[in-house]
């Protein structure tokens, strides 16, 4: 595969009488993306509103097969590269093989565009093509694309299904203090959260503290005989290591970026996630399917990590997606206000990077989440996360992440409360994971109307010692 | 097999965890109170955020230690939060003279104005008499300052060390938490594993003042032992990410 082409031609238009030129890709992409402060900062985004008009008008033009002869990092210098390129599906690739980006975008808003055209799509896509052409939409668009794509997975839970929104709980506390995070998950439980995994984010990477914390949530997992999948954050090579002491790893973590460079600032390589997901993948300790990876992304981490090679945020967060997708991951999801005001600066630039992810990790087949979040620093507040949750739930995501309150006392930001949650689901008539809502009516805490009562069953109450 | 919610199994839990567990709700929702009660500790951290730094009232609590006041390269607070970069870098004309020392002082304001107010000169003063013999430059205030600011500003003084006391990103529970990084022979490019931090100090909920300039004046000795900071520098685990980058 050596020697692919890497041809540059440059692109022009004319707009309002001023011409505009592009030298590669790379650059017609970036200064084709909507506004956000993390492309400023990497000094790539249009000098102007007219420059960024120009960019799309010209990326519209593009043809869709161009993407698979100019690679926006170099094949040679790049094992996300060669994974996207070596991997590609031309067969699956036919039926869009002759369009441009803007002709894309109409056929994938077309009736024929139905579930089942884009499931048999995505192998055929690369995330450059993806990208490119979310850049081209509206929030609306991404959202219409977003509801009729649709990917499943499933280890103890289903997840991704029409209909369906699941959360992960995410107990965190930050001395991992065992009681403090009993609490948290209890709460979570109370009002019928976890059905996507319960995901403790630990304050150390000791291993010895993160075996405690999976045997604290498998032991609550057997007490309640719940279908709950667990995942304590760790890095990848120490997960690996507590799969060889015969810990009860359900999930293999790892935050991933859509550079190699970054992915070595995370302390991670591709190999290092096949053997973890070959290991995870051997126990079996699923009931409705083996999918047995969770990661997290975030537009801006290959920036902050000096990784970037030019690219701007969105391309390279969508290039993460393409490793994710490599794993079979049972979940997937940006953290996308989390990064801060740096990489996406307000609330308007978070909704909208929100539902760029959620979209394009969709085309691109994998399971997408949001940690639909931001940082007190950012210019949003609770109506921001509130919007961008009614449009997710609309979209048709597949998880979002709550924490007591909305206010994670480990990581310090706002995400999601499990009222919140509960609000949604009930406005836009969204149900749990199908296993999980099972167990819930089972110890009570589902009405027939589809309601959590407040109530503590007596199953959940021995939890709380 | 269910009965209604009570208290009492929620004080034990509550007790082990600030998380905002047990909340009330209207219907599915968070109830009125639940939801003021969030919003003032949002307003909280939004406030100690865009607060400005009171640079006089600062120097006059350094009093004799005090040294002139510096800007970063950033023009207003909404730059400073889109452009680290230029909060990294010292304007031109800085008006810092050159000297020979062991340690330059930092005061910055960092994300958090309110925490350098609350905390930074009491913990300079806790911080000094441990540090015998060391010559130590007048203490710099620093406005739209990151912490990588504390290099450029440690080169132009001629220091050997620089200790950066600065605001940390707000929590919703925690507005006023004080950050202290540590480098070794600061120069402009130094890396963030470069450093060692003590973060959270924020008596009574965090670090004391006088634990904080106790942890900090045996790091700091340890450093121009092994004359490096940094993962290199250990026995607190206190090599962090920083917050306030």
């Amino acid at each position: 595969m050596t020697g692919r082409a890497q041809r540059r031609g440059k692109f022009r238009t004319t707009l309002g009488g001023h011409s505009h030129t592009f030298a590669d890709l790379r650059e017609l992409l970036a200064k084709a993306t909507p506004m956000r402060s993390g492309d400023v900062l990497a000094g790539v985004a249009a000098a102007s509103a007219a420059e960024r008009v120009a960019a799309q008008t010209v990326l519209a033009d593009v043809p869709l097969a161009h993407f698979l002869d100019e690679a926006v990092v170099p094949y040679e210098d790049d094992d996300v590269t060669r994974l996207i390129l070596d991997t590609h599906d031309a067969d699956a690739f036919a039926p869009v093989r002759s369009l441009t980006v803007g002709g894309f975008r109409d056929w994938l808003l077309s009736w024929e565009a139905d579930t089942a055209a884009l499931t048999a799509l995505a192998p055929g896509l690369t995330p450059e093509m993806v990208a490119a052409t979310s850049k081209l939409m509206r929030v609306g668009d991404l959202v219409a694309i977003a509801r009729k794509t649709r990917v499943v997975t499933g280890l103890r839970t289903t997840i991704g299904l029409e209909g369906r929104l699941a959360t992960r709980l995410q107990p965190n506390h930050p001395t991992d203090d065992a009681v403090g995070i009993t609490a948290s998950l209890v709460d979570g439980l109370l009002h019928g959260a976890g059905d996507a995994v319960v995901g403790i984010n630990p304050a150390t990477d000791r291993p010895s503290t993160v075996r405690a914390l999976l045997e604290l949530v498998e032991d609550a997992r057997q007490r309640l005989d719940a279908p709950i999948q667990s995942c304590v954050l760790t890095h990848v090579t120490t997960t690996l290591e507590l799969l060889e002491q015969g810990a009860p790893v359900d999930l293999v973590f790892q935050s991933v970026a859509g550079t190699q460079a970054a992915n070595r600032g995370f302390g991670v390589t591709l190999d290092q996630l096949r053997e973890a997901h070959a290991a995870a993948s051997e126990l079996h300790r699923g009931s409705v399917g083996n999918n047995v990876t969770y990661f997290e992304t975030g537009q801006g981490s290959a920036l902050s990590a000096d990784a970037h090679h030019g690219v701007d945020q969105q391309t390279l967060e969508v290039r993460a997606y393409a490793v994710c997708r490599a794993f079979d991951p049972l979940l997937v999801n940006t953290v996308v206000g989390f990064i801060g005001p740096e990489y996406l600066y307000d609330g308007k630039q978070i909704l909208r990077a929100g539902l760029e992810d959620h979209l394009c990790g969709k085309l691109l087949g994998v399971p997408m989440g949001v940690d639909v979040c931001y940082t007190n620093h950012a210019e949003a507040d609770a109506d921001d996360t509130d919007t961008l949750l009614l449009t997710l739930g609309a979209a048709g995501c597949a998880f979002v992440i709550t924490v007591p309150g909305g206010d994670d006392i480990m990581l310090n930001y706002q995400s999601l409360s499990f009222q919140d949650v509960l609000q949604v689901r009930q406005t836009l008539g969204l149900r749990p994971a199908p296993e999980f809502e099972t167990w819930l009516g089972s110890v009570g805490l589902l009405d027939d109307a589809g309601r959590v009562p407040q109530l503590v069953p007596e199953p959940i109450r021995a939890l709380m010692g | 097999m269910s009965s209604d919610v009570s208290r009492d199994p929620w004080d034990t839990l509550r007790a082990a965890t600030r998380a905002r567990v047990g909340l009330g709700r209207a219907g599915d929702g968070l109830s009125t109170a639940e939801n003021l009660r969030l919003a003032a500790a949002h307003a909280q951290a939004r406030d100690a955020v865009h607060a400005p730094l009171d640079a006089d009232a600062v120097l006059a609590a350094l009093g004799e230690r005090a040294g002139p006041v510096v800007r970063s390269r950033v023009a207003d607070r909404t730059e400073y939060l889109q452009r680290p970069d230029l909060g990294r870098r010292l304007a031109d004309d800085h008006g810092l003279e050159g000297g020979s020392y062991d340690l330059a002082v930092v005061v910055a304001d960092g994300l958090s104005a309110r925490a350098v107010q609350d905390h930074a000169v009491a913990v300079v003063d806790a911080l000094l008499p441990r540090l015998e013999g060391w010559s130590v430059a007048p203490v710099v205030v620093a406005e739209q300052a990151r912490v990588a600011l504390g290099d450029e500003i440690a080169v132009a003084l001629g220091a050997r060390m620089v200790l950066v006391l600065i605001g940390e990103r707000p929590g919703m529970s925690a507005p006023d938490s004080l950050g202290a990084y540590l480098t070794y022979e600061p120069r402009v490019g130094r890396a963030d594993s470069e450093r060692n931090c003590v973060s959270n100090i924020r008596p009574p909920d965090g670090l004391t003042h006088d634990a904080a300039a106790e942890v900090l004046a045996a790091l700091m000795t340890e450093s121009f032992r092994l004359g490096l900071s940094g993962v290199g520098l250990k026995d607190t685990g206190a090599a962090l990410p920083s917050a306030a980058g």
